[in-house]
């Protein structure tokens, strides 16, 4: 990166608190607006072939496809094909990359292209990331106590320590782009990007950073990722089938989505094209039970995030759901929403992505964003594929297999992490 | 055999349900028990590791698997079972 000019300078050019003129801007706080988004998932290698495939209700679920597979008795996941990180990265990168940190590279790159930032000199003071995962480097970890422990081999590489730490990706983002404000990664299982994300919004509406990159990445799909899962026997062994009532479980991804989320003012200074806005965030934990989730802990987080935005009940057109595709996350999650919405319950369309890009667990959240996006830019709601008998217990509509255009004004995106852990996003159109 | 099978998941059963295991009786269900679904899944893996066997148990859709939790008689059945095949 090139030498930055005088810190004083780079606070002469920080911009000022919001004029009260502003829509959303409440307390003196100031907006947010995403400008760039980018992703690799199963669904396609960018943005525009994920949300084609979001069009056309297509799934990214395949056969598995790595080493010792057949010891699985999950043999099915949304599994990013055709991954070659050499077309992308130099031999000594790949050495110190995890294919966590490769997708989410991509992704903050194409993001960043997008929104048309050059973080060089001041703005580089005033940006950071963060960033959601929960297994970060697992393959890394994989791969080498197989060859520890499997192998009896007495010797690892010198890198496996920063190739597997969970910030290895943040850290490697603000590296690339030379991002020197807030910059680290949040766990919280399959909460992690909205955590992050709601976060990134909070430090840019409060002033605490002027451009933040966030959003999340899983890369969980190894044999020793796949296996842990297996254990708790809530794996779907042929499909995600969502609100379905014949559902029988989640089924896992991978890949990243990056966003970037930029104060309202300077985006329209420079005139950049907002994609969204970010108007609410909020967070509640059931302090009840490390796997089962609480409704009332679901819709404490879904009512939060609309009173933080100002946003009636009424003016959501979209929900982006958890929807594992699990008996127990299904009925809870419709039980929220029923709930927390009332009459409008019934008006609102609420679908689950998972059953094209499947469980990107601690990436979810960030790919899932990208509907959201899709629902509000484009007018058109990405549907729950899979879907073949009503449930009573899922009576929402869950716009079921086909996607439907309709002109909405604002989305939640819910995100619900064992634990107990509850995160909702509220969007704006631009 | 039979009576082998039935003490150690009455003995897995009852631990996991921290009660002895003369209060652990054919007819007992797993919500008898006290049993939560969670609990389940441990003491299915308890039973899997006993055995070394492969039990067919998902827990969104307890009620289709072919292994029959509906009370210690059916559970200590459907063990047998796999348990036999095993040796088959």
């Amino acid at each position: 990166m090139s030498p930055e000019g005088p810190a004083d300078k780079a606070d002469a050019v920080a911009p000022a608190i919001a004029p009260g003129s502003n829509r959303g801007a409440r307390h003196g706080l100031r907006r947010v607006v995403i400008t760039g988004a980018g992703t690799i998932n199963a669904l396609g290698h960018d943005v525009a072939s994920t949300l084609e495939a979001f069009r056309e209700g297509r799934c990214g679920i395949t056969q598995l496809d790595f080493r010792d597979v057949d010891r699985l008795s999950i043999q099915i996941g949304a599994q990013v094909h055709n991954w070659t990180p050499e077309t992308y990265f130099n031999r000594q990168q790949i050495l110190l990359y995890d294919k966590f940190t490769q997708f989410t590279l991509l992704a903050a790159k194409q993001a960043v292209a997008q929104s048309g930032l050059n973080f060089e000199g001041a703005l580089g003071l005033r940006s950071g990331v963060v960033l959601g995962t929960a297994g970060g480097g697992l393959n890394t970890w994989d791969e080498n106590y197989r060859a520890v422990y499997e192998e009896g081999k007495n010797r690892v590489h010198p890198f496996v320590v920063p190739k597997l730490m969970n910030n290895a990706a943040a850290s490697h983002v603000s590296m690339e782009f030379g991002l020197r404000g807030p910059a680290f990664t949040v766990a919280t299982a399959c909460a992690s990007s909205n955590h992050a994300m709601g976060l990134a919004f909070q430090m840019v509406r409060s002033g605490g950073a002027d451009v933040m990159l966030t959003g999340g990445s899983e890369a969980m799909l190894c044999f020793g990722g796949v296996k842990a899962w297996e254990g708790l026997r809530v794996m779907s062994k042929d499909a995600c089938r969502p609100f379905s009532a014949n559902r029988n479980g989640m089924v896992q991804g991978e890949g990243a989505g990056v966003f970037v989320f930029e104060e309202y003012e300077r985006a329209r200074a420079r005139g950049a094209d907002i994609l969204a806005e970010v108007v609410g965030f909020a967070m509640s934990s059931d302090a009840q039970d490390i796997v089962m989730p609480s409704a009332q802990g679901a819709e404490r987080a879904i009512t939060g995030a609309m009173v933080d935005a100002a946003l009636d009940r009424d003016e959501i057109g979209y929900i982006n759901a958890h929807g594992t595709g699990t008996a127990a996350n299904d009925k809870t999650e419709c039980a929220a929403v029923a709930h927390a919405f009332g009459h409008h319950a019934d008006r609102l369309m609420i679908s689950s992505t998972k059953s094209m890009h499947g469980h990107l667990i601690g990436g979810t959240g960030a790919v899932e964003l990208l509907a959201c996006i899709m629902a509000l830019r484009d007018g058109i709601i990405a549907p729950t594929i899979g879907y073949q008998e009503p449930d009573p217990e899922c009576a929402l509509d869950v716009v079921p297999n086909e996607a439907r255009e309709v002109r909405i004004a604002a989305v939640l995106s819910n995100a619900f992490a064992f634990g107990g852990l509850n995160a909702v996003i509220a969007l704006r159109r631009a | 055999m039979t009576e082998m099978i039935r003490e150690r998941i009455r003995a897995i059963i009852a631990e996991q349900a921290m009660l002895e295991p003369e209060q652990v009786t054919d007819t007992s269900s797993p919500e008898d028990l006290g049993i939560d679904s969670l609990g389940l899944v441990e003491a299915i893996f308890a039973i899997e590791e006993a055995f070394d066997i492969s039990i067919p148990f998902n827990a969104n859709e307890p009620e289709k698997s072919d292994f029959d939790i509906s009370n210690m008689g059916t559970i200590i059945a459907a063990v047998e079972r796999l348990v036999a095949d095993k040796a088959a």
